[in-house]
C-alpha cells in the first residue's frame, strides 16, 4: 500500500515538473506553431543562474531558495523575450526556419553553458526540509514533490487567469483561433508572440530551479532531458492544449514511475509507447480537437 | 548544347569520383585543412569519415529535401547500422558481410515500425514524435550494457572483420570502403529522385490532399522513402562502425541528429551537392575548430573570449543560426540561385518550398488547434 502511494505521488510530482516545462511549450506551440528547441536552454541556463544566486545567498535558507526560483523565473523570461526578438521575430511566418534555428540555439547554448560551468554535474542543496521526508499513509514522500506540485498548481492557476482575464489572454486566445482576424482588428498579434515567449520562458525557468533540486544537480544537459519529456506530453495531451498538457504531464509521469517500480525500471520505454498508441488511436493528442 | 550540358554534371561527378579514389596513392598537402599528406592514415581517416557523414546527411536529404519530413529521429538509423553490425559480429559470430545484411534490416525493421507509427502525425508533431523514438532507442542502447557496452560503447569484434578491413595499415581500404558507400548512397538518392516514387513524394510535399484527390497513396510513399532513407543511414552506420572500430551511444543521440541537420542546411536542403558539402565541411570544421580551441592563441584570450571560441559546438550552432537567417538556401541553394539569376531562370529554394506547403497545410487544418483552458 505504501509503495503504491509513494508511487502515485511522486509520479503526480515529476508530472508537475513536465507541466511546468511543456506548459510553455504548448502556448508557444498553440500562437505561434513554433516548436521551441531552446526551451531545454531556457529551463539550464535559469537553474545555473538560480544555483549561483542560492550560492552567494546561502543554500539552506528559504529565502535564497525564493529568490533563487524568482531569478530563474527572471532569466527564463529575458533569455526567452531576446530569443523572440532577435531569432524568432525576423523569420515571420517561416515555421521550419523558426524551430531551425531554435535548434541551433540550443546546440550553441548548451556548449556554451559546458564552456561556462564544465562538463561535469555540479551537486547543488536546498533548505533542509527539502531533503526530508513526510508520512502519507505509510509513504515517506520527498518534500520536494510537495514544491513541485505547489510550483506547478501556481503556474497553472496564473496561466488560466491570464489567458481569461487579462486583455492580453483575450488576444492570444483569439490569435490562436484565427490569427488573420485579429491582425484585421488592428491588434499587434506580434506583441503577444513576444508575450507568450517570456510566459513560457518564465515557466521553464521555474521548472528549471526545481528539476536542478528534483535532480540534486545542475548540469548543461539537464533541459535537453526533460525537454523530451516535455515534448511526449504536449503531443500525448494535444498540441496547444494547456489542459491537455496538464493532463498528460501526470499521466506520463504516473505511468513512468510505476513502470520504474513495478517493470522493472522500463519507465522511459512505456512513455515512448504510451506515445505511440496515443498516435494510433488518436493522432490529435487526447484533448486536441480531431482533425 | 543542351545535349551535353545535361551530361556535364555526370561527367564532373564520374572525374570526382576517380580523383577521390587516386587520392590514397597522390602526395598531397592542404595545410590548415588536412592534417597531413593524403596518403597518410591521418588524412584517408578524417576523409573517410567526411564522406560518411556526406552519405548520412545524403539521406538524410532524401527525407527532408525530397519527402519534406523533417525527422528528429534519424540518428536512430544511423546506430541501428553501427550497433547492428557490432551486435551481429560480437552476439552472433556471423562474417562481416552477412553481419551488414543483418545491420541494414535491422535497420529497416525498426523505420517501417517507427515510421508508420510516426507518420500519424505529419509536420512539427512528426518531429517531436520521431525525437521520442530516437530517444528510446538512446535509452535502449543505454540501459542494455551487456549487449551494447551501454556508455563505454561497442567495440568491433575484428575476429570476423577481413584482414584488410581492420588495422591504422588498411585505412586505405576502409578509405575505398567509405568512398563506395558515399557513391551507393548518392546512387540510390538520384535514383529515388528521379523515379515515380521520388516525384510522388515531391507532390506529396507539396500538396497532399491533391495526391489523394487524384487517388495515389501518399502515406505509402512517404514510408517507402522514410524506410528508405532509413537503411541509406543504417549503411553510413555500417561504415562508421567499420571506420572507428566501434561506437559510442553518441550515434544513437538528440544530437546526431541534430548534427545531421546542421550538415544538411548548411550544404543547402533540397540539393544532393549541398548535402555532400555540408556532410564534409561540417566534419572538417568540427575537426578542425577542436584543433582550435587546443591551440595557445586562444588559451591566451581574456575568458569573455576564451570561453565560446574554445567550445567548437558553439561556434557551429551560431553559424547555424547565421546560415538559417542570412542564407536560407545554404550553400547549395545560394550558389544555385547566383547561377539561375545569371542565366535569367527562377530560383529554388528547398527550405521555403516546404515551408510554404506546411502553411498551407496549417491553414487547412487551422481549426484543429487552440490554446483551451
Amino acid at each position: 500500500m505504501s509503495t503504491l502511494v509513494l508511487t502515485l505521488i511522486t509520479g503526480v510530482g515529476l508530472g508537475a515538473l513536465y507541466f511546468l516545462v511543456a506548459s510553455g511549450l504548448s502556448l508557444i506551440y498553440g500562437l505561434m506553431h513554433v516548436l521551441n528547441f531552446a526551451h531545454g536552454a531556457f529551463l539550464t541556463l535559469s537553474a545555473f543562474l538560480g544555483w549561483v544566486v542560492a550560492q552567494a545567498l546561502g543554500t539552506d535558507s528559504w529565502w535564497s531558495f525564493l529568490a533563487s526560483i524568482a531569478v530563474g523565473a527572471i532569466v527564463g523570461a529575458a533569455f526567452a523575450t531576446l530569443t523572440e526578438l532577435v531569432l524568432i521575430r525576423p523569420l515571420y511566418e517561416r515555421h521550419i526556419e523558426q524551430v531551425l534555428v531554435t535548434v541551433g540555439l540550443s546546440f550553441a547554448a548548451v556548449a556554451l553553458f559546458e564552456g561556462i560551468w564544465g562538463t561535469d554535474p555540479i551537486t547543488v542543496s536546498g533548505p533542509s526540509w527539502l531533503k526530508q521526508t513526510t508520512d502519507v499513509l505509510g509513504a515517506r514522500i520527498p518534500n520536494t514533490y510537495w514544491v513541485l506540485m505547489i510550483a506547478a498548481a501556481l503556474v497553472l492557476l496564473a496561466l488560466v487567469l491570464f489567458l481569461q482575464k487579462t486583455r492580453y489572454g483575450m488576444v492570444i486566445r483569439a490569435g490562436v483561433e484565427n490569427r488573420s482576424m485579429v491582425t484585421a482588428l488592428g491588434i499587434d498579434v506580434r506583441r503577444s508572440f513576444t508575450v507568450v515567449f517570456a510566459i513560457g520562458g518564465a515557466a521553464a525557468g521555474i521548472g528549471g530551479v526545481l528539476a536542478m533540486h528534483y535532480s540534486t544537480f545542475v548540469s548543461a544537459h539537464l533541459g535537453s532531458t526533460l525537454l523530451i519529456f516535455a515534448f511526449i506530453v504536449t503531443v500525448v495531451g494535444g498540441l496547444g492544449s494547456l489542459t491537455g498538457a496538464a493532463v498528460a504531464s501526470v499521466l506520463v509521469a504516473v505511468l513512468q514511475q510505476f513502470a520504474n517500480f513495478y517493470l522493472g525500471g522500463t519507465g522511459d520505454f512505456i512513455v515512448v509507447i504510451l506515445l505511440a498508441v496515443v498516435l494510433l488511436v488518436r493522432p490529435s493528442g487526447l484533448l486536441g480537437r480531431k482533425a | 548544347m543542351t545535349a551535353v550540358r545535361r551530361f556535364v554534371p555526370a561527367m564532373v561527378g564520374a572525374a570526382l569520383i576517380v580523383f577521390m579514389a587516386i587520392l590514397p596513392l597522390l602526395n598531397l598537402s592542404l595545410p590548415g585543412i588536412l592534417p597531413t599528406p593524403t596518403y597518410l592514415p591521418g588524412t584517408l581517416a578524417l576523409l573517410s569519415l567526411c564522406m560518411v557523414f556526406a552519405a548520412l546527411a545524403l539521406s538524410y536529404n532524401l527525407l527532408l529535401g525530397s519527402g519534406g519530413m523533417l525527422s528528429f529521429g534519424h540518428a536512430l538509423y544511423f546506430g541501428a547500422g553501427a550497433y547492428g553490425l557490432g551486435i551481429a559480429l560480437e552476439h552472433f559470430g556471423v562474417p562481416l558481410w552477412p553481419g551488414v545484411f543483418i545491420a541494414l534490416l535491422g535497420g529497416m525493421v525498426i523505420a517501417l515500425a517507427t515510421g508508420a507509427v510516426a507518420m500519424r502525425v505529419s509536420g512539427i508533431p512528426f518531429a517531436m514524435v520521431t525525437l521520442a523514438f530516437a530517444q528510446a532507442g538512446s535509452v535502449l542502447v543505454r540501459r542494455n550494457s551487456e549487449v551494447t557496452g551501454g556508455e563505454e560503447g561497442l567495440s568491433l569484434d575484428t575476429d570476423q572483420v577481413p584482414d584488410m578491413l581492420v588495422g591504422v595499415v588498411n585505412t586505405r581500404n576502409l578509405y575505398w570502403f567509405a568512398l563506395a558507400v558515399l557513391v551507393v548512397v548518392y546512387l540510390v538518392t538520384l535514383w529515388v529522385d528521379t523515379s515515380r516514387l521520388g516525384h510522388l513524394v515531391r507532390a506529396t510535399r507539396e500538396n497532399e490532399q491533391r495526391v489523394r484527390v487524384l487517388g495515389l497513396q501518399p502515406y505509402r510513399a512517404k514510408l517507402i522513402v522514410f524506410v528508405i532513407a532509413a537503411v541509406l543511414a543504417s549503411l553510413a552506420g555500417v561504415a562508421y562502425m567499420l571506420l572507428q572500430s566501434g561506437t559510442v551511444p553518441r550515434a544513437v543521440s538528440a544530437d546526431l541528429t541534430i548534427t545531421i541537420l546542421v550538415m544538411v542546411v548548411l550544404g543547402g536542403v533540397g540539393f544532393r551537392w549541398g548535402a555532400i558539402v555540408g556532410g564534409v565541411l561540417y566534419t572538417l570544421l568540427d575537426q578542425r575548430l577542436t584543433v582550435l580551441a587546443g591551440s595557445e592563441a586562444i588559451a591566451g584570450l581574456p575568458g569573455v573570449l576564451r570561453i565560446p571560441l574554445s567550445e567548437p559546438l558553439f561556434l557551429l550552432g551560431v553559424l547555424f543560426i547565421l546560415v538559417v537567417m542570412f542564407l536560407p538556401g545554404g550553400i547549395a541553394g545560394t550558389i544555385d540561385a547566383w547561377v539561375r539569376r545569371r542565366r535569367g531562370e527562377r530560383a529554388r529554394v528547398a527550405l521555403r518550398g516546404i515551408d510554404d506547403a506546411e502553411s498551407q497545410a496549417e491553414t487547412r487544418a487551422d481549426s484543429d488547434r487552440e490554446v483551451r483552458v
